[in-house]
């Protein structure tokens, strides 16, 4: 055991994985004695989703080094699809959290098996190219969920792409009504299933970046021509990661989208794609742990400063300055360890120094 | 060594090869190779067999189209003319990653590592092929890839042990000294079993010392491995030391080909590259 924890990978890998655990049973203790307001308890499937779709992102941003700008669109195709998947299944199988997974896996099946599509001809592009497409793609899986009508009656399934065509016998009902998008959505997502799937996304994420794929998918990133001639093929590993990122995106949306009464298309644009691309790059690039930091924290912080109105958006954008600048400023980085060397001086006790030197 | 005789003999009209390679396949066979790039033929009728043990050099004034042979045998670019047959196969439409599966393997003259790796990661993405593991038992950690990982490790370490680097296995390879991340390169490019193994400038920016180091190495890769080393060089001593047949390009054609004895009494390489004196 020892010789395990002397690893550094491992030894960081266990660490996520305790902390979201602690961080998980300190919220859901707190959740059960009702310590928790309720706009608190509700932001916690959001956090969940977006801690999943920042990792996600992070193994094809930070991991792969490919720039996506489309994330959210998976996200929505999820999140629908999901939708679609549980109340369909809702008089097969009445249990339902055994439902809310079979939602997860339809949503993350069809976004991954989209993300295939998608990588066939955007992958053969590179860097600005690649992202300038992604988004486009991510803006065209919205609209396409978002002039979609899908709805059951007696005689079964329907789908259209425009309302008039649509007709349903009496007692039909609109899973998805286009650009109103799904509405009287069965409340499905727990936190608890939040959790699991935020281990489960670490799970996946984790091993594959400490396994020969990852290394090869990291080796891409940093050299190309040299992964190429040690026999890497490079087209199949960046649409590995593109697919695998794609698949855990697709689970999370079909989280969110089953967590709400009613959700439309709109929610799944650039701004949650740009949204998730801040939390990774300011958590680091291909770092999972500070991932799931800044996702938690980021998402938080406008929810929670709801209170100071106009506010609220100048000092997120003020925080993510600081961050920045924190993280990767070398001169900030040194005054802020003057500082600290500073307060360490202050408390300085003989006995602490040779702890703190270890 | 007697085992590995210097004697060259003459194969048809093209080539040398070593004499106890002569009824052997070998292991590269060019003919009349060129591309042209836009208007400007950077190679033109390039042809040579290499045998499957024998350690060949490539020599030839700066801008002569060394770096671009060796950017054709290994698919970087595609030709424009003639073949390469990679024992006995045609590589012609075939990916890098393909040629390298098919056996040959390459250094870079300006070194290509992945620098934010350890010495060890940068030699088990070398092995990345020779590692029997599916994606699903990697990404979900079932026991094959435990099994895998551990083998892998072991032949890594081997490997590291074997060009001098054990000791560097845990340090990030951008952070190695020059002459250590040249080695670590070989060691890299050895990493993906490969039958020949090109090495682009591999004593570049290495001092007296390591140059004779790195010559003993060369040949202990061939007589280890029984693989064949093609390797362009501008330190003469090298080159005249190791190889067993040399081929001098300029301006993108052959204009000598035969044993360093020979090589060094050839008037049109005097000529062209090693100076009147």
């Amino acid at each position: 055991m020892k010789k395990i924890l002397q690893n550094k990978t491992t030894r960081t890998n266990l660490t996520t994985y305790a902390l979201v655990t602690v961080a998980f049973l300190v919220l859901q203790a707190l959740s059960s004695m009702g310590m928790l307001t309720s706009s608190v308890n509700g932001y916690l499937v959001p956090v969940c989703v977006y801690i999943v779709l920042t990792i996600s992102l992070n193994l094809l941003v930070g991991v792969c080094g490919e720039l996506s700008l489309g994330h959210a669109g998976f996200m929505g195709i999820g999140a629908f699809s999901g939708i679609v998947a549980a109340a369909l299944l809702q008089s097969a199988v009445p249990n339902g959290t055994l439902r809310l997974i079979t939602a997860m896996i339809v949503g993350g099946i069809l976004a991954g098996f989209l993300g295939f599509l998608i990588g066939i001809p955007v992958l053969r592009l590179r860097g600005d190219y690649l992202a300038i497409v992604t988004l486009a793609f991510g803006e065209i899986l919205k609209n396409l969920i978002g002039n979609m009508y899908i709805g059951t009656d007696a005689k079964g399934l329907h789908f259209s792409i425009s309302a008039s065509k649509m007709e349903l016998l009496e007692g039909g009902t609109y899973l998805i009504a286009g650009p109103k998008g799904a509405t009287g959505v069965e409340k499905l997502s727990t936190f608890s299933m939040g959790f699991v799937l935020i281990l489960f996304t670490l799970f996946i994420v984790l091993n594959l970046i400490n396994s020969k794929e990852g290394r090869a998918i990291k080796a891409i990133k940093e050299n190309r021509i040299a992964a190429e001639s040690v026999g890497i093929n490079v087209t199949a590993f960046r649409m590995k990661a593109f697919v695998v990122s794609a698949f855990l995106a697709g689970m999370a949306g079909a989280l969110f989208g089953l967590n709400f009464s009613s959700v439309t298309a709109s929610k799944f644009n650039f701004n949650t794609s740009i949204n998730i691309l801040v939390f990774v790059v300011l958590g680091g690039m291909g770092n999972i742990l500070g991932s799931v930091i800044s996702a938690t924290v980021l998402y938080l912080l406008p929810e929670l400063m709801r209170g100071l109105d106009d506010l609220r958006m100048l000092l997120y954008a003020v925080v993510l300055i600081v961050v920045m600048l924190c993280t990767w400023s070398p001169s900030v980085k040194g005054w802020i360890q003057c500082v600290c060397d500073r307060v360490k001086g202050l408390f300085h006790k003989p006995g602490k120094e040779a702890v703190s030197n270890e | 060594m007697n085992e590995y005789s210097r004697k060259m003999i003459k194969v048809s009209d093209v080539s040398y090869l070593r004499e106890q390679d002569a009824d052997k396949l070998p292991v590269l066979d060019v003919r009349n190779l060129g591309i042209d790039f836009g208007g400007l033929t950077a190679v033109d009728g390039f042809s040579m067999t290499i045998g499957p043990t024998e350690i060949s050099g490539l020599i030839g004034p700066n801008g002569a189209g060394k770096t671009t042979i060796f950017n054709l045998l290994t698919s970087v670019y595609q030709p424009t003319r003639g073949s390469i047959l990679l024992k006995g196969v045609d590589t012609k439409g075939m990916t890098t990653a393909k040629v390298n599966k098919l056996g040959i393997a390459r250094t870079f003259q300006n070194i290509r590592l992945f620098n934010d790796m350890t010495a060890l990661d940068n030699v088990k993405v070398g092995m990345h092929n020779e590692i029997k593991c599916s994606f699903f038992t990697s990404m979900l950690h079932l026991p094959g890839y435990f099994k895998a990982e551990k083998k892998a490790n072991a032949k890594a370490m081997e490997l590291l042990d074997f060009m001098g680097l054990a000791d560097i296995a845990d340090q990030k390879a951008g952070g190695l000294p020059y002459g250590v991340q040249r080695r670590l390169e070989i060691c890299r490019a050895l990493a993906s079993n490969p039958s020949i193994i090109l090495l682009d400038e591999p004593a570049a920016g290495m001092n007296p010392s390591e140059t004779t180091e790195l010559m003993h190495q060369i040949r202990r890769i061939r007589d280890t491995f029984h693989i064949a080393i093609f390797l362009i060089e501008h330190d003469m001593n090298l080159v005249m030391n190791v190889c067993e047949g040399i081929v001098v390009v300029n301006y993108g054609k052959i204009i000598a080909k035969g044993t360093p004895e020979e090589i060094k009494n050839n008037p049109a390489v005097i000529e062209a590259y090693l100076g009147r004196s």
